[in-house]
């Protein structure tokens, strides 16, 4: 584990870097509280109604998607990696595993999952 | 142990600062190209050829005034800033720049530079929310939804390199290019890379989550001073980060001849920069709908064909 050290250090000094300039701003920047100023933006007008509206439904599926795809790939990490070593079996399997997804790919498709017109 | 702790320190300070420096001078690189290109000067006041201007920059975001409007759901508002960042830098701790200048040579290399990728996407959710404006609202589900899009598109296309170098670990993957580089059999793959990775990034042609002449920036738009330093220095801190992926992936890292490796890494890594300015002076933004179509019903179908294609094409040449 001694190889992923480094990496929880470099994690370490780039969220102090963000705390070392969130200080150094805290110290020279000016701080002056106006109600109107503070107030949400929305081209100079007063906000009209609530700011966190019903959302479009496609962004939804669109994250479903998302995962069904995502960790099909992260699935095909390991298996190209070890490419070499499961031979034939490996890669009709993989095919397979593949075709499948297509299937469910074309799937969506066609019920206009992925329409945005 | 003391001793290597404090090593790997230094290393990293050292990254960190060349991170910086680069990212200061990316954004005056970009105004300086994209102004050349526009048969305009780009900034010349600040210091010779304007060559002080990032710093002058830099300073004017420290002495800005800090605000955190009324109405915004606080402790995300504040967290959401580093989430921007924070991947950006730390992705570099996998990057080898040199045969022997690598903080953390790890054997899941490819995967840890895709999951920080994806934890970006928190950053911009969690401002977006927390923002408790439109126009920021807005901007993040727009971003969010073409990151998580094209992410997919780029995690198939970076199989293939993986797949010929049999290694997730980003040093094996350059020594497997000694002899070719990988984007000439996986030239397919390095196109659909290098438009998910300008996707990625939310630069121009598809930077829609910014979008200035509609949504006004998007979803740091109730962000000031540093924190929106934060998010600016995360977005370009991941530009160079995707241009490194793609020098080590398909452009052979630091493999060359005659000049030393570093030399021929920062040069690849550059030359890919110098594409992300190019297509911003170059192209006009697309539209949602289209960007959406070029991702799913493009790309993705694309990289899962390249995908069967080299598997069984390298199954039949190894056997």
């Amino acid at each position: 584990m001694s190889g992923y050290l480094p990496i929880v250090l470099f994690l370490i000094v780039a969220g102090g870097l963000g705390v070392v300039v969130m200080f150094v701003g805290a110290i020279v920047r000016p701080a002056k509280y106006e109600k109107v100023k503070f107030s949400v933006y929305e081209c100079g007008m007063p906000s009209l109604d609530e700011n966190r509206k019903r959302l479009n439904l496609r962004f939804y599926i669109i994250a479903m998607l998302f995962v069904i795809f995502d960790v099909e790939t992260v699935f095909l990490y390991p298996w190209a990696v070890s490419f070499d070593m499961i031979g034939l079996f490996g890669l009709i399997e993989m095919i397979l595993f593949i075709v499948i997804l297509v299937f469910g790919y074309f799937y969506a498709w066609q019920k206009g999952a992925l329409e945005w017109a | 142990m003391v001793l290597a702790i404090v090593f790997t320190l230094i290393k990293i300070l050292i990254i960190v600062v060349c991170v910086l420096t680069g990212v200061a001078y990316m954004t005056y690189a970009e105004r300086k190209v994209i102004g050349h290109m526009q048969v305009r000067l780009g900034p010349v006041h600040t210091g010779p050829m304007g060559l002080l201007q990032p710093l002058a920059d830099g300073l004017k975001l420290m002495s800005k005034e800090d605000m955190t409007p009324d109405m915004v759901d606080k402790p995300v508002f504040y967290v959401a800033p580093f989430l921007g960042m924070v991947p950006g830098i730390a992705a570099f701790a996998v990057i080898p720049f040199a045969p022997n200048i690598v903080v953390a040579d790890i054997n899941v290399g490819v995967l840890y530079v895709l999951a920080l990728s994806s934890v970006g996407v928190y950053g911009i959710i969690m401002s977006g929310w927390a923002s408790n404006s439109k126009y920021a609202t807005l901007g993040s589900l727009r971003s969010s939804a073409q990151i998580i899009s094209y992410e997919t598109a780029m995690g198939l296309s970076i199989l293939g390199p993986v797949l010929l170098a049999g290694s997730l670990n980003l040093k094996e993957i350059t020594e497997a290019q000694r002899g070719l580089w990988f984007f000439i059999p996986q030239f397919v793959a390095f196109v659909i890379y290098s438009i998910s990775a300008v996707a990625e990034t939310n630069r121009a042609p598809f930077d829609l989550p910014e979008a200035e002449t509609e949504l006004v920036a998007g979803f740091h738009v109730e962000y000031s001073g540093m924190r929106f330093a934060m998010f600016f220095l995360g977005e370009y801190a991941n530009m160079y980060v995707v241009s490194s992926m793609c020098a080590i992936l398909f452009l052979g890292g630091y493999t060359g001849p005659l000049l030393p490796p570093l030399v021929w890494f920062l040069i690849k890594m550059l030359a890919f920069m110098f594409f992300f300015l190019w297509l911003r002076a170059t192209l006009p933004r697309l539209r949602f709908d289209q960007l959406m179509n070029l991702g799913w019903k493009v790309l993705i179908p694309i990289a899962l064909a390249n995908l069967l294609i080299t598997s069984i094409v390298v199954y039949a040449i190894r056997n």
